[in-house]
Parts: structure tokens; sequence; C-alpha cells
């Protein structure tokens, strides 16, 4: 649709364990420029910690990740610069409860890269009016409700300009009412061509924006399909059977005579 | 009836004494937060063998008394070589004394911050030491404010016992009046004296914690 | 160098007088303990209470004890109620009231706040299940006011321990005023006479304090609710 060939990320036979449980059993996984996938699965699939080793938060066991060509998976690795490429949300928001919205937002632009407040300030506040939140900047989180904190810490994201965005169950903690909103971010961001890897239980949304669908299970990848084909007629049985889940059988009642 | 002119002639007595208190407690307390704050940041990294010293160094000084510290300092350290001044002795005590309990204050602080908040630290790029700065350090000292505050003013207190080191601080001057008669009088202007030291303190630390608490620090 | 250490606390009858020395202190310390808490509950529920005036009168009461060392206030009850009312009282005594006065106040405060954290559901669904008041109480209500009280007693217990050397001033012989008479003594003839003794007594205060703290910090662990 709209990715180019050039691969950001290349994962290549990655394998974690937390202590005598294995997590990720060997994943391969190619991210290209523009490209959307959405990972599905069961919870405990590693679907999250797959994310979290993008970011460098879990070390690895083994195999390899690549960012635009250079391992990152090395132990002299540079986290500091692969951060700033490699944005990522979380299910809980995480802001900064003791910043306001603006300067949450401003931490990483001015300590990490060093750029002039005034600079950033002007592009956090053009985020900011996008996500419609502007009024909120000198906010602090506590004054926010959850849908509005979570497009925040998505501007938070956004302002380090990363090459991918990683969104880690973003609408997991939050009332049925404000999942829209921040979902509807998201799908701004990939029609504006950002390169996301996104974790969620939102099966419509899985579908409308994905250009790829992951579903892993138990540390594999189990089927890696197109999201038409992956949502209506899943290869794998597994795949069918966890889609199972999110289907009801019309409930018919029977009157008993007594 | 209270001798007026009595109590006016020692006035300065308790003046120049007020402010040795003062001096004492001020350089006690700004030496056991910095020795708290090392303390609680070694504990809080883990660092190997450090850490376990820093935890015996807590339980001894928070377990024994002030009083039998100094006599250690004062009287026992000057045999093994190491002659202490009265002013050094006292400072060096009170900041033994009040490192520990600075280092448990700034421990609760630093486990209140999230290990999900240094992380996305991390994730935003921030180094180590930035994320200690500008994101655990202002949650834990504002968690931690309340406890940290209640230790100063406990240390200020415990200065009382410095007479023992041969310091003419408050209590001396009272001790020393006893002699004259007029305990009641000079007991007063003892009671005024650490009122005027303080209650100021108590209530501008009060003031902070208010502030603190609604300035959307906190949750 | 061990033997003339050792010869310290065997000389004359010094390790028993140690001994002496040790349980005035610990008389001390347990008394003012006990009638804190005895005191400290019903000042805490009148703390807790809805009167304002008595919420008033025991906060001023309470801030006043807590701004003043516990030192000057020894000094106040042992040198001035002397003189002003003119009757002299054993200086134990005199110790007692106000490690008391000090630890009623610390009591209170624990006891009020233990009552006003519990939360309100705790009352509602004793009610809801058909709980008499007393019944209430007694099975909700103090089981759970114990389990919040009981680690702040007993550190109040340690740091009445520790504030026990303070009887020094009024001339009382406790633990540390029997080691410095000691030192006087033994210092004459043994250099380190000083080290030895105050190391001692450092350890005893701590071999009383730690195991206590220890137990006062497993139980606010087990007991987290």
């Amino acid at each position: 649709m709209k990715e180019s060939d050039q691969t950001i990320i290349k994962i290549h036979d990655l394998h974690k364990r937390f202590d005598q449980t294995e997590v990720l059993k060997g994943i391969d996984l190619d991210v290209h420029q523009g490209e959307v996938i959405v990972i599905i699965g069961p919870s405990g699939c590693g679907k999250s910690t797959l994310l979290r080793c993008l970011n460098g938060l879990e070390p690895i066991n083994s195999g390899t990740i690549e960012l635009n060509g250079q391992i990152i998976t090395d132990p002299g690795t540079d986290w500091s610069q692969v951060r700033q490429k490699i944005g990522m949300v979380f299910q809980n928001y995480e802001l900064f409860p003791h910043l306001n919205v603006l300067d949450n937002i401003l931490l990483g632009p001015t300590k990490v890269q060093g750029r002039q407040r005034s600079e950033a300030k002007a592009e956090a506040e053009s985020w900011l009016d996008r996500v419609e939140l502007l009024n909120k900047a000198d906010s602090y989180p506590r004054q926010l409700s959850g849908g509005q904190k979570q497009r925040v810490a998505i501007v938070r994201a956004l302002c380090m300009s990363p090459e991918v965005m990683l969104f880690d169950e973003v609408t997991a903690s939050l009332d049925p009412e404000m999942v829209r909103e921040v979902l509807d971010v998201m799908l701004s961001l990939a029609k504006g061509g950002l390169t996301m890897l996104i974790v969620t239980h939102e099966m419509a949304f899985a579908r409308a924006v994905a250009d790829q669908v992951i579903f892993m299970d138990r540390g594999l990848v189990v089927e890696a399909n197109e999201p038409e084909a992956f949502f209506s007629n899943p290869e794998t049985e597994r795949a069918r059977r966890f889609l199972n889940i999110f289907q009801f059988e019309g409930v018919h009642k029977v009157q008993e005579s007594l | 009836m209270l001798d007026f002119g009595f109590m006016a002639r020692c006035v300065p007595l308790f003046v120049k004494a007020a402010e040795l208190t003062v001096k004492l407690a001020f350089w006690g307390i700004v030496m056991s937060t910095v020795l708290g704050l090392i303390c609680a940041l070694i504990r809080y990294w883990k660092i190997p063998v450090l850490q376990r010293l820093i935890g015996v160094y807590i339980e001894l000084a928070r377990n024994t008394p002030l009083m039998i510290q100094l006599f250690f300092l004062y009287y026992g350290l000057p045999r093994l070589g190491l002659l202490l001044e009265g002013t050094t002795c006292a400072i060096a005590g009170l900041t033994f004394l009040g490192g520990a309990y600075m280092a448990e204050a700034f421990r609760g602080g630093l486990n209140a911050v999230g290990r999900s908040q240094i992380e996305v630290g991390m994730s935003i790029g921030l180094k180590p030491s930035q994320i200690l700065r500008h994101v655990v350090l202002p949650q834990a000292l504002a968690v931690s404010l309340p406890v940290l505050t209640a230790t100063a003013i406990f240390l200020i207190k415990e200065t009382s016992v410095f007479s023992i080191v041969a310091l003419p601080d408050l209590m001396y001057v009272a001790k020393d009046l006893l002699k004259e008669g007029h305990s009641t009088e000079s007991n007063i202007l003892l009671v005024l004296s650490y009122l005027v030291i303080i209650l100021p303190v108590s209530l501008i630390f009060g003031w902070l914690e208010r502030r603190v608490r609604f300035a959307g620090f906190g949750y | 160098m061990l033997d003339s250490a050792i010869s310290i606390f065997t000389a004359g009858r010094n390790m028993a007088r140690l001994g002496e020395g040790l349980w005035i202190t610990l008389k001390i310390s347990l008394s003012s303990v006990g009638l804190s808490v005895l005191l400290g509950i019903p000042a805490g529920l009148l703390m807790s209470s809805k009167s304002r005036f008595w919420r008033a009168v025991l906060r001023f009461y309470l801030e006043f004890i807590r701004i003043m060392p516990i030192l000057v206030l020894l000094f106040l009850l042992y040198y001035s109620l002397s003189s002003v009312f003119n009757i002299n009282l054993p200086a134990t005594f005199v110790s007692i009231l106000v490690f008391t006065l000090w630890g009623t106040a610390e009591m209170a405060d624990l006891v009020r706040g233990a009552v006003t954290s519990l939360p309100k559901h705790q009352w509602e669904s004793g009610r809801a299940l058909g709980l008499k008041e007393t019944q209430l109480n007694l099975y909700v209500i103090v089981p759970q006011a114990v389990r919040r009280l009981l680690p702040g007693v007993i550190n109040l217990t340690t740091r009445m321990i520790k504030t026990t050397p303070f009887v020094f001033f009024i001339n009382i012989p406790d633990l540390v005023k029997v080691a410095q008479q000691i030192v006087e003594v033994a210092g004459l003839r043994n250099n380190l006479a000083s080290v030895w003794v105050y190391g001692f007594i450092f350890l005893i205060y701590f071999a009383i304090c730690y195991p206590i703290s220890l137990y006062s910090n497993y139980l606010e662990k087990a007991w987290q609710t």
C-alpha cells in the first residue's frame, strides 16, 4: 500500500527468557518504512515483551535486532541514541506527575536532543493542537482524563521525531468512551505515513489500521497476514480459535413451560 | 514572683547560646541530608558491598542514643588518636545519627517512584543521570518531604544534649544558672529560646509541605 | 589489650553496677511506655472524636510536646516544680512523668491515625452484615486498629529506650551515668577505658533496640493491608 522497500527494523531469531520460561522463542520480523504492523495474540504470548526488547527495556538472550542496518543488540549500544529513533507509548500513560503537559513533552527534546526550548515548544504546541489538547498545555497530569493523558504521552514520544513508534496496549487501561479519541489519533498518524508497531486487543481498529497483522502465541509468530485475509479467513487453526473469543453467538432464550 | 531583673540580665547569655545551637543544628542537618541522600542512592542502586556497609551503619545509628554516640566520639576517639574539638564532635555526632534517619526518609521517596517512570524516561532517551535528576528525585523529594522535615526537627531537638561534650549551648547555660537559684526564670528563658528556634522552622516546613502537596506533585 | 579491657568490667562491682544501671534504664522506659499506652488510647479517641474543644486542646498539647526537646521538659519539671511548689519529687518519678507526657502525645497521635485511617466501608459493611455496635467494635474495628497501632507502639518503645539517657542530666544512676563513673575511675589506670566502656554500652543499647525494631518492621510488613 504505502510501505517502501526500505527496511527500518530487522529482527532475526530473537530469544528472550525470564528465569526458566522462554517468552520469545525465535522471532523474525521486518518492519518497512511507512508500514503499520499490528501484533495481536492472547495475553502472555510475548507481544509486549517483543516491543520492550525493541526499546532496550528488556535485555535479550540471543538473536539480533537491526535498526537501519545497524545491530542494536550488542552490549555497546548507545540506547539513548536508539530510543530517539524508536519512540514508545505505554499502557498506563506514565506521564511525569510533577511536570505539566508542556514540560512532560519538552523534557526529551531539550535534555536529550539539546534543542532550544522555544523551537521545541512551537513543535509541541502544534502537535498538542493536532490532538486537540492545546488548551491543556499548562495542566498537570492529575487534572487530565485517561484519554487525554494517553494523547499527551503520544505527543511526548512524537516530539522526539522518531522513525518508528511502538504502542503497547495503549487503550487497555482506558474507559470505553475514551478509547476512540486515542485510536483516532493513531489512525491519523498511520495515514500520515508514520511507521508503527502496535500491540492491541482492539480488533476492529487493527483491521482498519494495519498493513500487516502478526498473530503471536506462546512466544512465536504463528501467522503473518494481510488484515482482510487474517480477520475473514485466518490460515491457522490457532488464530481462528483466538478470533472466536471476540465473537458471540446470538442467545436464543427458550421459554420453559412449567 | 518571677525575678524579671534576673531574666533580663540572662537574655544575652541565652541569645549567645541559641546562636550556637542554631549553628550546630544547621550544619548537622545540612550534612545529615547530604550523607542521607548519598546513602539512600547507594542502596537504591544496590552498589555491592557499599550497600551492605551502609545498611549496617543505618541500623547502628538508628538503634543507639545520640548521647552514647557523642560520648564515644568525644571521650573515646581521642584515646584512639583522633582528637575532635567539641563543635566538630557535635556536628559529626549529629550527622552520624541524622544521616541514617535521612537515608531512611529518602529511601521511602525513592521507592515510591515506580519502575515504569524510569522506563518511560529511558524510552525518550534520557540518560540515567538525567532520569535521576529530572524524573526520580523531584518525585522522591515530594514524597519524602514530610519525613525529611520531621527528621530535621527531631535533629534540632537532639542538639539539646550537646552540653555533655562541653559546648556552651542553651542547656549548658540553663544548667549553669541553676547554681544561682532562679531555676524557674532560667527554665522559662530556656523554653522560650527553643520555641523561638523551632516554632518558625516548624511553621515553614508545614507551609512547604502544603505547597508541595497542592502543587501538582504527588497523585 | 583485651585483658586490660576485661579487667575494667571485672574490677570491683562494675559489672553488677552496669546491670543495675541497665535495670533503671529499662524500668523507666518500660513504665513510661506502659503508662503512655494507657493514657494515649483515650486521648487518641478524644482527638478523633467530634468534639472541637478536645481536638483543639489535644492538638495544642501534641504540638507543644513535639516542639520542645524532651530534655527541656525534664529540666522544667525537675527543677522548676520543686522551686515553684516547694515539693521535692524523686528524680525517677519526674523522668517517668516527663517521658509519659511525651509518650502519651505520640500514642494519642498514633491512635488518631489508626482510627481515622480505617476506611468508612468497614463500618458500613459491618452494619450491613447485621452486627450490633459492640460486636462491630469488638470484631471489626478493634482488631484492625490494633494491627495498625502495634508497630507504632513497638517503635515508640525503642524511641523511649533511646531517650532515657537524658536522665543522666538529673543524676539518675542509669546505664550512662554508671558508665561515666566507671570511666572516671578506670580511666586513671587504663588509657582506653572510655573506648571500651562507652563502646560496650553502645552495643548494649543496640542489642536491645535492634531486635525490637526488626520485630516492628516484620509486623508492619506482615500486617500490611
